[in-house]
């Protein structure tokens, strides 16, 4: 038993060498997401789209044909915030176990392992510290990222990588979880929005600026000032430099500037507040992520409001890890242990626009449980599907590729036998860009990672 | 479950503003003495003070027999319900951040400071740097989000610091931080220093709100000039310059507090309160003659070098020179007995029971430039009243209830018996994660199942 619970970390899963040119899963229940489930029927896939899907459709004659008699195919799930595919913000064990919890409960930002030369302490909003506002995760992706087989094996077929690291850390891209040579080719767009933070700063007396909340926000407010008058100017100067000074070219605001929406950081429903208000105020569409306490009946009302879609963690409270047994958990603490994966299906109720994320939940087991906790306290299954395909596509605008089994989209599947989430429900290949991938095998003891716990081991 | 917890919050909820008449209690209204008799609360105001009342049709009736009633407690220099730290400790002038940015209405001080009577609170930066941040009024609305607190048509302000804690990071000692650690040295380390930080920052706003006026003639003679770039920090600044933001000056020592009242001189602003100000009775001639406020504590001393000079008649002494004095918390816990503060000052300084009790209410609302709507319990103003069991000024008093625009936001009898519910809420959740963990060991130790 303990065979099938360990790390998959050993064993890669790898494309067909001679890929066919169409793959046809035929006899299959083929759950579309987009329109209603298909009892028995065949879905094509050719050229790494899908060409055809329904319950009359024939197998082309040059298609590989895979008989799913007894299995179930869903779309592709996406992480819709990850950093897969960057290896150098996997989080540390360590580091991800204290995520999510942070002191006096507020949102704190696990940084990135500090580079080997810090950066020069900043005096102000002029330095624009811990600023890469320009860089796109598309542009830092490596293929040989050990997480992009794990996560894949857990049924991801994409993930919306993000440059996690700093205040401004870069655009988003949508990557293709496959075997690729070349970066390029997983990339499914690359610039989807700025992924910003406010919090985890090493400032403080005699550091750098900013060292405190009210510090992060005047930082992002000035940016945005900052850039609205270098459009102008630039906007001026383009139409005619002459007798004009020039402006000064600052690659903090052109990455500003090319961000379509911004992500925001938020768990309590004190950080929702403030940031859907910070958010309008900035006159930016944006998208929250967290979500500790989405549960709270405060939360689907103002998120209504707003009408701004949000990301979920998956990473649920847990209780303190070590803790002194005599000391017991504040009264918020213990109600987001109870009723944090209550969230999803709260969100789902209320008309919510809602996402999942694994959060660092890398393993595919703990990711399950995750998803399955929600489902236990009250996600529908067809929910949970949603919040891991189409609902992300449709927050970041791209489900008129990904998302759902339709004709015409990127040829991205998971085929399982039983339904997805269920404890016995195993996975039987994952289909990206149309080429198929066998979910990695679990490796005799060894390497195991059996957590004891779950989400100790990421 | 959930029922459950709807109903705890609808109870934690205030009330709405209702009609209200608080009767047969002995009302120490500031501004007109003690009278015996009600006080009438109508759409949030007060419509009604004395013997006899008309008591408005419908009205809920409370009886006060025995019991004293006060305006609710002001206190000018509070750290509470912020969100993420309240120093930008980077740099010496962090007039760019802002505390209504990280208001957090769920702070549990904000509902202590109600169960120790206080109704408004202003909520400063701290006292890191030379100019620190923007600064808020807070009423202790508590139970409502962050724009929910915030006193509606209060002047906005902003913090500065004098003395040791600004230059306290240009220290290369480190300034009591460890000495592994590293040191980076801020500018200023001296007091001379600090007075440089605050010209050095006036001289640019003045270049700044220059730059904007030259634009401003520009826009008003129809012409379409590209605007200067909007900077955060000398907004603030030219803010003070324009008279549209109160300062705030934490102060201990009279020659720095020459000094800054000689800068604000020079540059045109004026001080609107100097804070702590230990020092403030050899100077405060001086301190009326500039128009400055002073919020001193009543008895806090000697807690460092620049403190040794206090003493507990400095509230008094600074009155008597026609300063407009209050006494404030600068903590959580202080804040919750300011009443008794208060009574310090006729203790040791001699003053009558409602001059003491406008240290508390009606002058920090002059300081904060609220006394047209709160401060005293005079017709027409806020219905923000606190009721006492015994005479408000003795370590005997206990809040009984507390309104904010005529809602009751604590009530001692409501908080003392819903106890038991929520405990034996907290109770239940703590059980069931016990059983969750034991639940999920032995799973974890037969494996569990992969999908």
């Amino acid at each position: 038993m303990k065979k099938l619970v360990t790390a998959l970390l050993l064993c890669g899963a790898f494309a067909w060498a001679e890929a066919p040119q169409a793959v046809a899963i035929r006899n299959a229940r083929i759950v579309t997401v987009s329109g209603p489930t298909i009892a028995k029927g065949t879905v094509v896939l050719r050229d790494g789209l899908i060409e055809a899907v329904g319950e009359n459709v024939q197998a082309p004659a040059d298609a590989w044909v895979v008989d799913g008699e007894g299995m179930t195919v869903y779309p592709g799930l996406i992480d819709a915030m990850s950093t897969v595919g960057i290896p150098s913000l996997a989080p540390a064990s360590a580091a991800a176990a204290a995520g999510g919890r942070g002191g006096r409960g507020q949102t704190v930002t696990v940084l990135a392992p500090a580079a080997a030369t810090p950066a020069p302490r900043s005096m102000g909003p002029e330095d624009r510290p811990q600023t890469t506002s320009w860089v796109l995760a598309a542009d830092d992706i490596q293929p040989s990222d050990v997480r992009i087989t794990t996560v894949r094996s857990a049924g991801f077929t994409t993930t919306v990588t993000f440059p996690e690291r700093g205040i401004f850390g870069g655009q988003g891209s949508v990557i293709d979880l496959s075997a690729a040579e070349k970066a390029g080719e997983m990339v499914v767009t690359p610039a989807v929005g700025q992924w910003i933070s406010v919090g985890g700063g090493r400032g403080g007396f005699g550091g750098g600026f900013p060292s405190s909340l009210m510090g992060y926000i005047a930082y992002v407010r000035q940016i945005y000032l900052d850039a609205d008058h270098y459009k102008l100017v630039k906007d001026a100067y383009a139409k005619d430099p002459r007798g004009m000074a020039r402006p000064q070219y600052d690659r903090a605001l052109e990455g500003v500037l090319a961000s379509q929406r911004i992500l925001l950081p938020a768990n309590r429903v004190v950080e929702m507040d403030r940031m859907l208000r910070f958010a309008a105020e900035l006159k930016q569409p944006a998208i929250l992520y967290g979500m500790r306490e989405g549960y709270r009946p405060e939360a689907a009302p103002l998120l209504k409001k707003y009408n701004a879609p949000v990301l979920v963690s998956l990473k649920w409270s847990e209780p303190a890890r070590d803790a002194d047994p005599e000391q017991v958990e504040s009264m918020r603490n213990l109600e987001n242990i109870d009723k944090g994966p209550a969230t999803p299906a709260l969100l789902a109720k209320a008309g919510v626009p809602f996402a999942l994320y694994a959060d660092g939940l890398d393993q595919p087991r703990d990711f399950q449980r995750a998803v399955k906790r929600a489902m236990e306290a009250g996600l529908s299954r067809e929910d949970a599907i949603r919040a891991l395909t189409l609902a992300p596509a449709q927050i970041y605008n791209i489900a008129d590729r990904l998302g759902s089994i339709e004709k015409g989209k990127i040829g991205n599947l998971v085929v399982t036998k039983g339904d997805l989430f269920d404890d016995n429900t195993r996975i039987q290949m994952i289909f990206v860009d149309g080429k198929q991938y066998k979910p990695a095998e679990t490796p005799a003891a060894g390497r195991g990672m059996v957590t004891e716990e779950p989400g100790v081991n990421q | 479950m959930r029922k459950l917890l709807l109903g705890l919050m609808a109870a934690l909820a205030p009330l709405a503003a209702e009609d209200m008449v608080i009767q047969n209690a002995t009302i120490m209204t500031v501004t007109k003495g003690t009278v015996k008799g009600s006080v009438v609360v109508k759409n949030g105001k007060i419509a009604e003070v004395g013997e006899k009342v008309l008591v408005p049709q419908g009205a809920t009736v409370i009886d006060g027999s025995g019991q004293y009633v006060i305006p609710g407690i002001i206190d000018c220099h509070s750290h509470i319900a912020g969100d993420g730290g309240i120093n930008e400790g980077s740099v010496s002038v962090s007039s760019m951040v802002d505390i209504k940015d990280i208001i957090n209405p769920e702070d549990i001080a904000i509902y202590r400071a109600l169960a120790g009577g206080v109704t408004t609170a202003n909520i400063l930066h701290g006292s890191a740097n030379a100019i620190g941040g923007k600064t808020v009024v807070l009423k202790m609305r508590w139970g409502k989000d962050a724009q929910g607190l915030i006193f509606e048509g209060a002047m906005p302000g902003i913090k500065f610091a004098l003395g040791e804690n600004p230059k306290r990071a240009g220290n290369p000692q480190g300034g009591g931080r460890g000495a592994a650690q590293p040191v980076y040295a801020r500018y200023p380390a001296t007091r001379m220093g600090v007075e440089d930080v605050i010209r050095e920052a006036f001289n640019d706003a003045k270049a700044y709100k220059a730059e904007w006026d030259a634009y401003d003639a520009k826009v008003a003679k129809g012409e379409h000039p590209i605007p200067p770039r909007k900077d955060l920090k000398l907004e603030a600044l030219k803010e003070v310059l324009e008279g549209k933001r109160y300062v705030h000056a934490h102060c201990y020592r009279q020659d720095e507090i020459l000094m800054l009242l000689r800068v604000a001189d020079d540059y045109g602003f004026k001080i609107r309160t100097l804070q702590h100000v230990l020092e403030g009775y050899k100077v405060a001639k001086e301190i009326a003659a500039h128009g400055a406020g002073a919020s001193t504590f009543a008895d806090w001393f000697n807690y460092k070098m620049e403190a040794v000079d206090a003493i507990p008649f400095n509230a008094a002494l600074m009155m008597r020179k026609g300063v407009v004095v209050s006494l404030n918390s600068d903590d959580a816990e202080l804040m919750r007995h300011l009443n008794t503060e208060a009574g310090k000052a006729m203790k040791y300084g001699g003053v009558s029971e409602s001059e003491a009790l406008a240290m508390v209410t009606l002058n920090p609302a002059k300081q904060l430039g609220i006394d047209n709507r709160v401060g005293s319990i005079d017709v027409g103003k806020d219905a923000d009243l606190v009721i006492y069991d015994k005479y408000p000024l003795s370590d005997y008093a206990k809040v009984q209830k507390v309104l904010i625009d005529g809602a009751v936001y604590f009530d001692r009898d409501k908080e003392v018996s819903g106890r038991p519910a929520k405990e034996a809420e907290k109770k239940k959740l703590i059980d069931k994660e016990k059983q969750l963990q034991q639940q999920q060991r032995p799973q974890a130790g037969r494996g569990g199942r992969i999908g």
